[in-house]
């Protein structure tokens, strides 16, 4: 079957005529043209496709368009203001925290999320909470980094 | 993923009848299991049905004896819960431990006990915790919900509406991770009750079962040492490439000990 899914996409209202399987990742990606938002595993496992959705972040791989249906969704376009990053993103400038960029979106995704929930970050914290987010260059050490760094209290 | 009807279900009834009214059709909760099951085309249902929708499913209410949490309440809403944290902190802690930040936010209570996987957390709450699953037609005490390997007793349409805790004076959940899934390779939760200690296994077997001999041992003399003695019959646990047979039955002493230790 399709349905016409619509939501507001990084503060714009969007819609498009999908079918019932598709995913969000692939809405945000095949329909409305934002490829920011990574396909790295395809598997619920690797957080290269995080967004926020309603304020959560949750792997955009592994929810159907049609159960955001309605709902407030923010990628990695959503982030800066205009040409000025988002501190999240200067910080893993900053701090190299990225090498060949693939899982940076979602990293940076998990990464604003982290900071909002945890007022006081650790190093130990922050290793916890990238549980659900790969990367395959950098050891993490940089991106560890650049989240302590981006965290307003860092 | 083969294509299917979807449906926002507004109400458990609605939910009930639009499943009657189908062909093959399944429910939708957080879709932590099931969308990764589509997506490899390990099922083909005709509907699938959305229980995002349906509102009153998220609350936690605390009793005297029990704590009520709505099947639809995520593992992270849970695990960030004060009534919980301070009433049952093991419950917290296990709900906290699972899979990683993306999946706590969407994965639900109802969703994981419904699917019964046997390495999954909950079950080993439940049973643990001498939990009721409270449905649309009727209360099923924990032990006779988990029947086997990815079976419960829910009947077709059957949906769980929450699930009530006992409070225990104290309780601690140890788990032996598979550090790639978080999945228990075997996970333990010991929970202390007056007159009663409760010993709940999973990840070992093919569904969470009790320690009826750790529980006597622990109920004489509750301490890690207590249970140095009791060995597990390695014959009908699980095996993989993750953990033998022996391997997960020594696990299990050796994660109820140290549940044991946390209990204090």
């Amino acid at each position: 079957m399709t349905l016409t899914v619509k939501m507001t996409l990084n503060g714009n209202a969007v819609s498009a005529e999908v079918e019932a399987r598709t995913l969000l990742v692939q809405f945000i990606r095949d329909y409305i043209g934002l490829t920011g938002t990574h396909v790295g595993c395809d598997t619920s496992q690797c957080g290269a496709c995080v967004v926020h959705v309603d304020g959560k972040a949750i792997k955009s791989c592994t929810i159907l368009a049609a159960q955001c249906q309605d709902s407030t969704v923010v990628t990695i376009e959503g982030l800066a203001d205009g040409d000025k990053l988002h501190p999240m993103q200067e910080a893993f400038r900053d701090n190299h925290g990225l090498q060949c960029g693939f899982c940076t979106p979602g990293m940076v995704m998990s990464a604003v999320d982290i900071v909002a929930r945890h007022p006081h970050l650790n190093e130990d914290l922050v290793r916890q909470e990238l549980e659900g987010n790969l990367c395959r260059c950098t050891g993490y050490h940089n991106i560890v980094k650049a989240i302590l760094a981006g965290s307003p209290r860092g | 993923m083969y294509d299917f009807n979807y449906h926002r279900a507004t109400s458990l009834e609605s939910a009930a009848e639009i499943y009657s009214q189908s062909e093959d059709p399944v429910y939708l909760a957080g879709g932590m299991t099931l969308i990764p099951t589509l997506k490899q085309r390990l099922a083909r249902p005709t509907d699938v049905i959305d229980l995002g929708g349906v509102d009153g499913l998220s609350d936690v209410e605390q009793s005297a004896e029990t704590l009520s949490i709505g099947s639809m309440t995520t593992h992270a809403a849970v695990a960030a819960n004060s009534a919980v944290s301070s009433v049952i902190p093991a419950l917290s802690a296990l709900a906290g431990g699972i899979g990683d930040p993306h999946v706590r936010n969407k994965g639900t209570l109802g969703g994981s006990v419904a699917n019964n996987d046997p390495a999954a957390d909950y079950p080993a709450a439940l049973v643990g915790l001498d939990a009721t699953v409270v449905t649309t037609q009727r209360e099923i005490p924990a032990e006779e919900f988990f029947v086997g390997m990815f079976e419960t007793s829910l009947v077709e349409g059957e949906l769980i509406s929450h699930v009530r805790f006992s409070i225990p004076d104290r309780a601690a959940y140890m788990k032996f991770a598979n550090p790639a899934s978080r999945y228990a390779i075997v996970g333990v939760m010991v929970a202390k009750f007056p007159g009663q200690i409760r010993v709940a296994v999973t990840g070992a077997g093919p569904a969470v079962f009790r320690s009826g001999e750790m529980e006597q041992a622990l109920a004489s003399e509750f301490s890690p040492g207590a249970i140095d003695g009791v060995t597990v019959a390695p014959d009908e646990l699980n095996s993989d490439i993750h953990a033998g047979q022996e391997y997960r039955a020594n696990l299990v002493r050796v994660m109820a000990a140290r549940a044991v230790e946390i209990c204090g």
